[in-house]
């Protein structure tokens, strides 16, 4: 029985401690990034794309290698961005109701 | 029959560790962790949506020209090298190394702990130069989203502080309980994630 479904959540696949390590210290770039951004003289309308830019980038890098949805099952996958598409129709209507 | 039965059990107790399966051979455990997660996109959603709401809503008190960005920024990293080093223990205890798993889930929940210190801090810098919880819409929706978090946070402490008990006392078994690790290691990148969006949208774009 359980050969005939293999768990597709084992760890063969996860990265390596090199690659948690790069990770790492990108995350940490594109922390310093935001802040130098943030206390450079750039208009807000370059600025504020340019920061949530980098968030959902931050935010990528965190959710498919540290948290593994680059590797695990598609189900898990799904409920994860359920739950970021609720959050953003939640968000989207405040955005209407708050003109 | 006794096929089955030897099947069954393979099938609901990966490993002896309580750990069961569905039946497309994914663990129940991570599963539930991946809905609450879910779920919790949603809570921290309606919470972020009703800060922005009441942005401009300072009520002649102090709005987010109060934040003290440099310090922010240093929180920030701290919760980011937590989660580094939330992977690098699991990674250690998928490979069986107890000592280098200790060593970092202990590190992750000190880094928690920094951060929480940091966040007490503020809000008490916060509180001295009249920003309170009652003092305005924006105050109220700026304590209660980043105290929610907070308390998330603490939680995750909670958990890490445990599971490096039990490892100590062998209730934490190498390679074993690795998924176990991986679940709690789930929830603390999750909060991870959640403060990666505050930091910004919060505090970075209303502040600039």
């Amino acid at each position: 029985m359980a050969a005939e479904h293999p768990a597709h959540d084992e760890h063969d696949s996860h990265p390596g401690v090199g690659q948690y390590i790069e990770i790492g210290a990108i995350l940490a770039l594109l922390t310093a990034i935001e802040v130098s951004l943030f206390f450079a003289d750039i208009a807000s309308a370059v600025e504020v794309p340019a920061l949530l830019f980098l968030t959902v980038l931050k935010f990528v890098l965190v959710i498919l290698w540290f948290m593994h949805l680059r590797f695990d099952h598609k189900v898990f996958r799904r409920l994860f961005f359920t739950g970021v598409a609720l959050a953003g129709v939640v968000f989207s209507v405040v955005l209407v109701i708050s003109g | 029959m006794a096929d089955v039965t030897a099947a069954t059990e393979a099938h609901s107790d990966a490993g002896g560790t309580g750990e069961h399966h569905t039946s497309m051979g994914l663990s129940n455990n991570k599963m539930g962790m991946w809905a609450l997660i879910g779920s919790e996109c949603l809570f921290f959603g309606a919470l972020i949506s009703t800060y922005l709401m009441y942005l401009d809503r300072t009520n002649g008190g102090p709005g987010p020209e109060i934040f003290d960005i440099p310090f922010t920024s240093v929180s920030t990293f701290i919760l980011l090298m937590s989660s580094l080093s939330m992977v690098l223990a699991l990674a250690a205890i998928q490979e069986g190394d107890m000592r280098k798993f200790r060593t970092w889930t202990l590190g992750t929940a000190l880094l928690g702990s920094t951060f929480l210190a940091g966040q007490f801090y503020e809000f008490t810098v916060f509180v001295a130069e009249g920003m309170k919880l009652d003092t305005s819409p924006f105050s109220s929706a700026f304590f209660v989203l980043t105290s929610f978090h907070g308390f998330h946070v603490a939680f995750g402490i909670l958990m890490l502080v445990s599971l490096w008990a039990m490892s100590l006392s062998g209730r934490v078994k190498p390679v074993v309980h690795a998924p176990l690790v991986e679940n709690i290691g789930l929830y603390w990148h999750f909060v991870d994630i959640v403060w990666i969006v505050i930091f910004t949208v919060v505090y970075l774009i209303p502040a600039g």
